[in-house]
């Protein structure tokens, strides 16, 4: 986990001589590599940079502006517009839909994956794993007819709990998959001293493996959160009325509703991506480290 | 749930371990194996998705397959899932052999490399709508002549707007795994290959690329199987137009179901989505030339 920091911030005295070497571009200009990375840069930059300054834009000005000039003038009406037509109902909408789903996902995922790491000897729990990792190979959008019976027929369609029960099964196998990877790194020894000392399972996942596998939790947790945050087909097949609307539907009405004022599509495009991004900015470290750890093995 | 109770385990008498595993058993065969199971019944019925559900053969089946949709959508998805992953591997891996660098610029680059993979595809297609906009958007406006085309409203265009956007979204994920990839080669090769006079490409070529076999499956994989999932991105920017030029299956599956109320032809379309998943996983799994000991997909 440690060596796939993409970032020499932190001091890592044993790792640092180690990727010095591993990194051999230190010594070496890499031009194709270089050359395709700033390129990138501005293939990625150029379309959010240009999101951001229209929004900022007065919508008339946007027609006859260059696009990549930010505004003289910026204005916040377009954001105004945006908050004034529920957008706090939807931020609370997909907070509840994203914590309420993310919560249980990781819980029982990593309660699974102990018990296959631990119980490997029992057939049955390797069969469990297997029927896990079926569902990385199917895509469970396919099975969104039967959800949405399976949802009306519990009486929970168009409501937020309707999205909360399929988003945590459409997690579990690869949750399940990266934090058994993850579990099984913990020594076996670890596992035998506690046994000694008379602990239960119980006590054990929670007092030893759960602290050791933090930054897989972590990682799974955030991977989640996003895959759940932004989610769209769930919400529209499941949901109907506006109030239960979440960030992504509501935007893709709002585009319906508002389609010719640009500057106002694009402001609710920043705000639903401002929540993610500040998230991004902070927990930035964690995510891409433990992507990488989580699907390089 | 008796498979798991009826089996006692050999040296922990009562163990608790089955019933930790029972909560994510529960809602992952209630929300995903019973609907799969639930998928292949439902294409044998006839249903608006209202009213009552009635048993009705092959008919749903022989709608679908007589439709000359199908091999359409099934071909669109496959120039999709093959141009794209053409388009995504190697970008990926170049930028994910960069990025394992150890220079702080690489960091910061890659600090917005990432921003895609936070957008939601609804907000990345609403904003490249609005961006390809042949009258107002970006082309338009710098006044750039081969910018300003109706790209969304000609069938080959928006073709390729499909596969540019699935890029932008995806690569920074793909070229994150090729990083971590990258940076578990033992630097040990290197050094060797530098001893014999090996330059930077015969490197990439002879060391980083064979080594990255397994990642190269696990992320293709990822990728293959992703891009039948390509739902919402499409939906948003295309609606699989113009005429049918980027209707996928899962789009097909959701207009013939949800728009024009025929779940029993719409859950047919399932099925097929769930075969071609399945075939591409055990066929890129037997391409990983892994053995079957291991857990499937070992390599992700």
């Amino acid at each position: 986990m440690t060596t796939t920091l993409t970032e020499s911030r932190r001091p890592q005295k044993t790792t640092h001589g180690e990727r010095q070497g591993k990194s051999r571009p230190a010594r070496r200009r890499n031009w194709a590599g270089g050359l395709a990375g700033w390129l990138w840069l501005v293939v990625v930059a150029v379309p959010l940079y240009w999101a951001l300054i229209t929004s900022l834009k007065v919508q008339s000005r946007y027609y006859a502006s260059n696009p990549l000039v930010p505004s003289g003038d910026p204005t916040l009406d377009n954001y105004r517009l945006v908050i004034e037509s529920d957008f706090l109902r939807y931020f609370v909408n997909s907070v509840v839909v994203t914590a309420g789903a993310v919560i249980p996902a990781v819980v029982f995922s990593f309660m699974a994956a102990y018990a296959i790491v631990r119980g490997w000897r029992m057939r049955a729990l390797r069969a469990m794993n297997g029927l896990f990792l079926m569902g990385l190979a199917i895509p469970l959008q396919a099975t969104v007819i039967p959800v949405y019976l399976i949802i009306i027929k519990l009486h929970l369609y168009d409501s937020l709990l309707a999205l909360i029960l399929p988003s945590i099964a459409f997690a579990i196998p690869l949750s399940v998959l990266v934090l058994t990877n993850f579990i099984r790194d913990v020594p076996k020894e670890l596992f035998d001293s506690m046994r000694v000392d008379g602990a239960t399972e119980w006590t054990t996942l929670w007092r030893l493996a759960a602290p050791l596998t933090r930054p897989a939790i972590l990682t799974v947790t955030i991977f989640n959160a996003l895959t759940i945050w932004n989610g769209f087909l769930l919400p529209l097949v499941l949901t109907q009325s506006p109030e239960r609307r979440t960030l992504p539907l509501a935007l893709w009405t709002f585009q319906g509703q508002y389609g010719v004022n640009v500057p106002a599509v694009l402001a609710a495009v920043v705000l639903t991506t401002l929540p993610v991004l500040v998230l991004y900015a902070f927990g930035r470290r964690q995510l891409l480290s433990g992507l990488t750890a989580g699907f390089s093995r | 749930m008796s498979a798991l109770t009826g089996h006692p385990p050999r040296r922990e008498p009562r163990s608790i371990l089955p019933w930790l595993a029972t909560p994510a058993l529960v809602v992952f065969v209630g929300f995903a194996v019973i609907p799969l199971v639930g998928v292949f019944a439902l294409s044998f019925t006839t249903w608006d998705g209202i009213g009552a559900i009635h048993p009705s053969g092959l008919t749903s089946w022989r709608a679908v397959l007589t439709n000359p949709g199908l091999p359409h959508a099934l071909w669109v998805t496959f120039l999709v899932m093959v141009v794209s992953w053409a388009v995504q591997t190697p970008l990926s891996i170049l930028l994910g052999t960069f990025l394992a660098g150890r220079q702080r610029y690489r960091a910061v680059l890659g600090v917005v490399y990432f921003v895609p993979l936070m957008l939601s595809s609804a907000a990345i297609a609403i904003a490249y709508k609005a961006l390809l906009d042949p009258n107002f958007g970006l082309g338009a406006g710098l006044r750039i002549h081969a910018l300003s085309q109706d790209w969304l409203g000609r069938p080959g265009l928006a073709f390729g707007v499909v596969v540019f956007v699935v890029s932008w979204q995806f690569i920074p994920f793909h070229s994150l795994i090729y990083q971590g990839g990258v940076q578990q080669i033992p630097k040990s090769l290197y050094e060797a290959a530098q001893l014999d006079g090996a330059g930077r490409i015969r490197q990439f070529f002879s060391i980083t690329l064979p080594q990255l076999k397994y990642t190269v499956i696990t992320s293709s994989t990822l990728m293959v199987v992703g891009s039948l999932t390509f739902f919402d991105l499409i939906f948003v920017l295309t609606e699989g137009g113009p005429g049918d030029a980027t209707r996928v299956l899962a789009l097909d599956m959701y207009k013939r179901g949800f728009q024009a109320n025929l779940m029993g032809p719409a859950s047919a379309i399932a099925v097929i989505l769930v075969l071609v998943g399945l075939a591409l996983a055990l066929l890129l799994r037997r391409l990983g030339g892994r053995d079957a000991g291991a857990s499937q997909l070992e390599g992700v």
